[in-house]
């Protein structure tokens, strides 16, 4: 059994194993050879699709070319195409953040944007703005408060919360109350998450 | 020998202080893998077709057209139903696998379903649509109470079906390898995940099926079985020799994957002028869709109101089935017993913490360890100072002029909470590392770090050398988390298991320290002698004396042992308050503060355990202010299954929070009790009596929008 649990293990996520499964960076699905957004949009007097137009996303300070129809969210792509899973899939329509990521230093719902609009911006998701061995100040706060419990809302406040604070040093209660007033949480955690968010923005993020 | 016992408050290094959960950073980080995160090699997406009918005759199903675009591997539909009736709306009747998740949504949308729509019956609001006989239980004699009554106060009240709403869907991801079934499911259940159904779908042998849930984005209660989806997705690998992965869209999942059944209600109390109540009686009706029971247990913790009857009606509606959602049943029971009794206060013009703490005399001292009603009075007085019950409160109705009405109201509530079976296995290796593994889960409770924490405690050691590993079904089995169970079942098995491993390791060390192993005990990364903690070694020089080989014990939780021994027990209580500030002029309703008090016997982690409590109080102000399935009767289809309609609160929604846990004597030594479904019972009740006690009226039904507010305004109640 127990050489049963390390083949579970490491063939468990690898993440090169999933990204050559995908055929990201080449043609991915035997369809036509997608071109470039650019040429695409040049070429066809702005109509774009539809089929796969490759796209080249700024990512966490990295550049990354995505083969993608133009109907794929930013979501979509950053978890199925990239496995960048930090941003949840929750809601799908812009209503409970959980899929939140920066774009230009902007906090924006990535199922809510076409990967095709984000080519050319910086895209910032949860794992760009830090690791368990190395947090952001307000991942520290997250955790030293207790701000999360399942989980699964919790990057998409990382990243609300770190826009915010960017902007917002020193925010009062009342400040965070209306600042992150765009995400949801079901666990119910917005106790640690005030406090989080506040001790967050004394420090800057 | 160290005993399995909880060590005293004096000696706890961790049990009982507020630690960090151990998983906290690679949540914060997006690093921790959810089901829904698992992406495999040659990964296929998988959509769901289902009925938009709440019943209908399903004629024929036609995959053809989706089988033959391009990206499609496998089509899968239920044969089964063909001929035969669906009974609600997103029953599912056939599924796609597609190399993108794109392509499986259009593909889905090609399969043709010819149906035969029927008549269908969604109204859960009048008793005259239940079947069957009405369950009824009376003890003593009601309508003689009744007609003898100084005070006699009748009410209607009502609360809604809502949905779990996980964050993180139902569904997995599943992968067929050599032979054997690879399985990421969101699950509460991991040790009892993998069942028969899967085997069925697969013809793979339930003992070659590997369950794997490192993290799952919230349950509460909905995510125990494998669930027709599961199988779909097994068989859709089976079929494709490729790993699938199948969540439910956001519009299934508040749809079909479960929800909690309403509860309406006529009530009558009858009460002496003095304030003692002399009878009560409810008929309650309610759906729990197409399964499940509504809620029946009435009256309320005030279990011994001399005479009280309940008439129960079940209506079986053409919408998906109830599920256990957190204190299943408990809430709607609370707020239909607290509110029939706020109101008998208010009727008879007698201060509500006073009629409440009158009225204790009917709680069954037998319950919650055998102090309810000492325990009910002193958590009321708690949650008074806490929340300045003293200055604030007034009789029902703000005399206040001006649109903003201020009210105070209360609640109890009560729960089980006793260990489940579960096994752990504790090892400590030569080089001085220690594992422990169950396969359990971590549904956000902080279970992870619990278990930890008890290894650590009784090893003593610091919490990060413990390495904890859950999550499998290969590891030793433990109990689904339902019904706060699970903190009392793993804390025993983990204390046992860790016992077990370090009464041998003292054993080979004692020579060494030339005493007796009872004279040693393990502190502060030493093992010492008690007597004189100048005689040590650390932990790794004692660890290498175990020899080449690990050291590996188990220890088991059997609940009827481990009650006797003192090591868990069940029944615990809380109470609840609410100041609430409501506009007249509007019906919008503000939460200023709530106050919990609750005892759930010993603490592992106080961080986790206030944060089950302050999570609690969240979700009950959700279900107080804005929850509700709403179901059109025309279509049959739910109008709100998504999250812009199926409102949860929001940070500005939730006011100043309170939480007092009860801890020390009289409550450590109770041992370990669960306390994830308690403190979520009385929110909504303590509220909905808030807002009555503000605004003059009683605003009967549940969720207490605008609308309604106003509605109950229109009836009575205070002016602007």
């Amino acid at each position: 059994m127990s050489d049963e649990i390390d083949s579970l293990k490491t063939a468990g996520l690898s993440r090169r194993g999933f990204l050559k499964g995908l055929g990201v960076g080449s043609v991915a699905t035997g369809l036509l050879s997608p071109v470039s957004l650019k040429d695409a949009l040049a070429k066809e007097g702005g109509v774009v699709g539809p089929g796969e137009v490759s796209v080249l996303l700024k990512i966490n300070g990295q550049s990354r070319k995505v083969d993608v129809e133009p109907r794929v969210t930013l979501l979509d792509a950053l978890r199925n195409r990239l496995d960048l899973t930090g941003c949840k899939k929750v809601c799908d329509r812009g209503t409970c953040g959980a899929c939140t990521v920066l774009v230009d230093g902007n906090p924006v719902y990535s199922c809510s944007m076409l990967a095709i609009d984000a080519e050319g911006r910086e895209i910032t998701t949860v794992e760009g703005i830090g690791t368990p061995e190395k947090m952001n100040a307000v991942q520290k706060a997250f955790v030293e408060h207790d701000a999360q419990q399942c989980g699964f809302c919790t990057p998409g406040f990382v990243v609300a919360c770190t826009a915010f604070v960017r902007k917002h040093p020193n925010a009062s209660l009342d400040e965070v109350r209306a600042g992150l007033g765009g995400n949801l949480c079901r666990c119910g955690t917005y106790a640690g998450m005030m406090l989080a968010a506040v001790d967050s923005a004394k420090g800057g993020a | 020998m160290a005993k399995v016992d909880w060590p005293a408050a004096d000696k706890r290094a961790l049990i009982g202080k507020r630690i960090s959960r151990a998983d906290g950073p690679v949540k914060a980080t997006g690093a921790a893998k959810y089901s829904y995160d698992v992406n495999r090699p040659g990964l296929l997406y998988a959509k769901l077709v289902w009925s938009p009918y709440a019943r209908a005759e399903v004629v024929s199903i036609d995959t053809g057209p989706a089988a033959s675009m391009p990206g499609v591997k496998a089509v899968w539909k239920d044969d089964a139903l063909i001929g035969k009736e669906v009974n609600y709306a997103g029953q599912i009747l056939a599924a796609v696998a597609a190399q993108t998740e794109e392509m499986a949504v259009e593909a889905a949308q090609r399969i043709k379903v010819e149906y035969k729509p029927l008549e269908h019956q969604v109204r859960d609001d009048d008793p005259a649509l239940s079947q069957g006989n009405p369950d009824k239980r009376e003890d003593g004699n009601v309508d003689d109470a009744l007609a003898k009554a100084e005070v006699v106060v009748n009410g209607h009240y009502s609360i809604p079906v809502i949905t779990h709403c996980c964050l993180e869907p139902h569904g997995q991801v599943t992968e067929i390898r050599d032979g054997e079934l690879y399985v990421w499911p969101s699950t509460q259940n991991v040790s009892g995940y993998a069942d028969r159904s899967l085997a069925e779908a697969t013809e793979i042998a339930q003992n070659k099926i590997h369950v794997d849930c490192q993290y799952m984005g919230g349950g509460f209660g909905s995510k125990f079985s494998v669930d027709k989806w599961g199988t779909i997705g097994a068989a859709l690998s089976k079929q494709t020799g490729r790993p699938v992965k199948l969540m439910l869209d956001r519009d299934l999942e508040l749809m079909i994957a479960g929800n909690r059944p309403s509860a309406h209600a006529a009530v009558k109390v009858g009460a002496s002028k003095d304030g003692t109540l002399t009878a009560i009686d409810a008929e309650i009706w309610g759906t729990a869709g197409m399964g499940g029971t509504i809620p029946r247990d009435f009256p309320y913790v005030f279990t011994k109101i001399p005479n009280n009857r309940r008439v129960i009606k079940r209506i079986q509606a053409h919408r998906g089935s109830a599920r256990a959602w957190r204190a299943p049943n408990h809430p709607q029971l609370c707020f239909l017993t607290m509110s029939a009794l706020a109101d008998t206060a208010a009727e008879l013009k007698m201060d509500e913490l006073d009629f409440f703490l009158k009225n204790l005399q009917f709680i069954d001292p037998k319950m919650n360890g055998g102090r309810a009603q000492e325990v009910y009075a002193e958590e009321l007085k708690i949650a008074a100072d806490l929340i300045g019950y003293k200055q604030k409160a007034h009789l029902r109705g703000d005399k206040n002029e001006g649109p903003i009405k201020r009210g105070l109201g209360m609640a109890i509530h009560t729960w089980g909470g006793q260990g489940h079976a579960s096994e752990c296995d504790v090892t400590i290796s030569p080089d001085g590392s220690v594992e422990a593994k169950l396969g359990s889960q971590d549904l956000g409770t902080g279970a992870r770090t619990c278990v930890g924490i008890v290894v650590a405690e009784t090893l003593g050691l610091p919490l990060d050398s413990v390495k904890v590993e859950i999550g499998r079904n290969e590891y030793p089995k433990s109990g689904g988390s339902g019904g706060s169970t699970t903190i009392g079942g793993t804390s025993v098995s983990s204390r046992q298991a860790a016992t077990a491993v370090l009464n041998e390791l003292l054993a080979k060390v004692a020579p060494r320290l030339g005493v007796e192993p009872d004279a040693l005990e393990a502190r502060a990364g030493e093992i010492r002698v008690a007597a004189d903690p100048s005689k040590k070694i650390s932990w790794k020089e004692a660890c290498a004396a175990i020899g080449v080989m690990p050291l590996t014990k188990r220890g088991v939780n059997t609940p009827a042992d481990s009650v006797k021994a003192g090591l868990i027990s069940q029944g615990v209580g809380g109470a609840q308050m609410a100041d609430v500030a409501v506009d007249v002029e509007t019906g919008i309703v503000t939460i200023n503060e709530l106050v919990a008090v609750q005892d759930c016997g010993l603490i592992i982690d106080l961080k986790t355990a206030e944060s089950q409590v302050y999570g609690a109080l969240i979700m009950g102000i959700t279900s107080a202010l804005f929850e509700e399935a709403v179901y059109d009767t025309k279509t049959g289809r739910m109008l709100n299954a998504d999250m812009e309609f199926y409102r949860l609160s929001g940070i500005k929604d939730v006011g100043k929070l309170k939480v007092h846990m009860m801890t020390g004597p009289g409550y450590d030594d109770r041992g370990v009790i669960g306390l994830g479904e308690p403190p979520v019972i009385s929110p909504a009740a303590a509220i909905a009596n808030a807002v009555a006690n503000a605004i003059g009226v009683r605003a009967p039904h549940l969720p207490l929008t605008p609308d309604r507010v106003i509605a109950a305004l229109q009836k009575g109640g205070v002016a602007a």
